[in-house]
């Protein structure tokens, strides 16, 4: 029997590997000391599991331990990249470079330190959702501090081509900083190669625990940060604040295992991907949303053209996917990512997210390709839109009353 | 988003859902909203001698909410004069379905629907009494 609902939101956030559970539970109630403590084996024992995980999540990405920072999650990591590195650099410049379709976490912060005096300039993606690099050059001043760009994006999956920006910016001396929560265990990141200066970690897209993420921060050449969070000095002063030594050691945990594993894992999920997209393209006017082929596997996001995202969300009810990201949907605008594409409006509203994992099954894509045929064509017959493009209008010349 | 039992019944079986032949007698309809705000409904009324609305058939591009809205608004027009029929409020239609506060305006979409169907129908009225 096939459980129900089926997950497909994998993007949203993962279930915590059972491996990955297992080793956290000892952190909880015998191996409880504070890594800080260093007159006592509690605290040496506590320390010694932060350090092993912090070394695991520094080998996914190629990096130096000591370059990897404990935070809350890619939000704060994001948060303290900007904030850290702007509010250091603000004696140089006052210009930050961020593309439009960056999470909210990275717009949000943004829009922060516009009200703290600095000037950002939001870059337009193309219409497959990939930064164009002569706008983005254009777009660089003398003043121009920190540029940050995500490396997978959350809505539609796209890989910006963060080795390309990065040479920009290291050739004139500007941070990069990339937001990289959608990004681990789905595409190899070498942060010996890739000229990346400050790089966001979450560990629950990647099965880890949530409230538990890391900051990348380039020690050669060395970047500096104005810490946000004051405290006990822990982080090398970077972010105060007691270690959470069970969520570390999960993200620790998550991070090996996706080191181990993605290669096979990436490959099955494709697989599954592509099943999903073929099963449903015989469905009349479904437009794919964003580039196929520089997009993680595990993304597919689709415009059902005619049919609105949340009445389809309601009818296949059996699928936990999302309309947009799972951060915007509980407001009625469409995705301000699909609107950066280009995309109309009602194309817009018509999109719905499916993100595969690790524990998606053949038989879940396949029940939900035939739940879909079922409850698109009952909702087209439902569409007066439908039914205007079946007898031959064209709907961009009909005058809406907009309300 | 939780829906009310009324707003899933109504989606789940929507009642007088299609279309009548544009030419047929005392037909008229109302459309409203745009495919841009991610709402547009359709609400075709049939009217009879007297003004009585015989008939009403609706199709809504919309959330549960406005196809919900528009259902129940083919409902309550059915055996009601013209007039009666633009007695019928938004906050009524929000009421039974017990809309919540972000969803009203699937309510004033579906109260317009119904004026713009019945000034349709007086708009052919009258142009037919002129000829």
């Amino acid at each position: 029997m096939l459980k129900q609902p089926i997950y497909l939101d994998y993007s949203a956030t993962t279930p915590v590997d059972v491996r990955v559970a297992e080793k956290m539970i000892p952190y909880l109630v015998e191996k409880f000391g504070n890594p800080a403590s260093r007159s006592h084996a509690f605290g040496w024992e506590a320390e010694a599991a932060v350090e092993e995980a912090r070394e695991e999540v520094a080998r996914l990405v190629n990096a130096d331990p000591k370059e990897i920072v404990w935070t809350s999650g890619a939000t704060e990591s994001n948060n303290l990249a900007l904030k850290g590195a702007a509010q250091f650099l603000a004696g140089k410049g006052k210009h930050l470079v961020t593309v439009k379709t960056e999470h909210k976490a990275i717009l949000d912060t943004c829009r922060e330190l516009e009200r703290q005096g600095f000037e950002v300039t939001y870059l337009d993606v193309r219409d497959d959702g990939l930064l164009d690099l002569e706008v983005f050059k254009a777009a660089l001043r003398p003043d121009t501090i920190v540029v940050s760009v995500m490396f997978v994006n959350n809505e539609i999956g796209v890989i910006q081509p963060i080795a390309e920006i990065g040479d920009i910016c290291r050739a004139r001396g500007i941070l990069f900083h990339v937001d990289a929560a959608q990004a681990t265990g789905k595409v190899v990141i070498d942060l010996a190669a890739l000229k990346v200066d400050l790089m966001s970690f979450s560990a629950h897209k990647t099965y880890g625990p949530k409230g538990i993420g890391a900051l990348y921060v380039r020690r050669k050449p060395r970047v500096r940060l104005t810490a946000q969070m004051h405290g006990g000095g822990h982080e090398r002063g970077f972010r105060s604040g007691t270690l959470a030594t069970h969520q570390i050691v999960g993200m620790g945990e998550a991070y090996r295992l996706a080191r181990l594993e993605m290669g096979a894992e990436n490959e099955r999920i494709r697989m599954l991907r592509d099943r999903l997209l073929k099963g449903l393209s015989d469905i009349d006017e479904v437009y794919v949303n964003g580039d196929l082929e520089r997009r993680v596997p595990h993304n597919l996001n689709i415009s059902f053209a005619y049919v609105e995202g949340e009445s389809l969300l309601m009818a296949i009810k059996d699928l936990a996917v999302s309309s947009g990201s799972a951060c915007t949907s509980a407001s009625l605008e469409p995705s301000y990512v699909l609107r950066a594409l280009g995309r109309e409006d009602e194309l817009a509203h018509s999109s719905i997210r499916f993100t595969l994992g690790r524990f998606t099954t053949e038989e879940e894509i396949d029940y939900a390709i035939k739940l879909l045929h079922d409850k698109i064509g009952r909702l087209r017959e439902l569409s007066p839109l439908w039914e205007m493009v079946q007898e031959g209008v064209d709907l961009s010349t009909v005058q809406w009353a907009a309300h | 988003m939780a829906y009310s039992i009324k707003v899933l019944d109504h989606y789940e079986n929507p009642r007088n859902v299609g279309s009548f032949g544009k030419e047929e007698e005392g037909v008229a309809t109302g459309m409203v909203g745009a495919p841009a705000c991610g709402d547009v409904m359709k609400l075709q009324i049939k009217v009879g001698k007297g003004g009585v609305i015989e008939d009403a058939k609706f199709k809504t591009y919309g959330c549960g909410s406005a196809i919900a809205s528009s259902s129940l608004v083919t409902e309550w027009v059915k055996g009601k004069t013209i007039d009666q029929a633009l007695d019928i409020k938004n906050t009524q239609i929000a009421d039974e379905l017990a809309l919540p506060p972000v969803k009203i305006h699937c309510s004033i979409l579906a109260e317009d629907a119904i004026k713009a169907a019945v000034a349709d129908y007086k708009k052919k009225h009258s142009e037919q009494v002129s000829v």
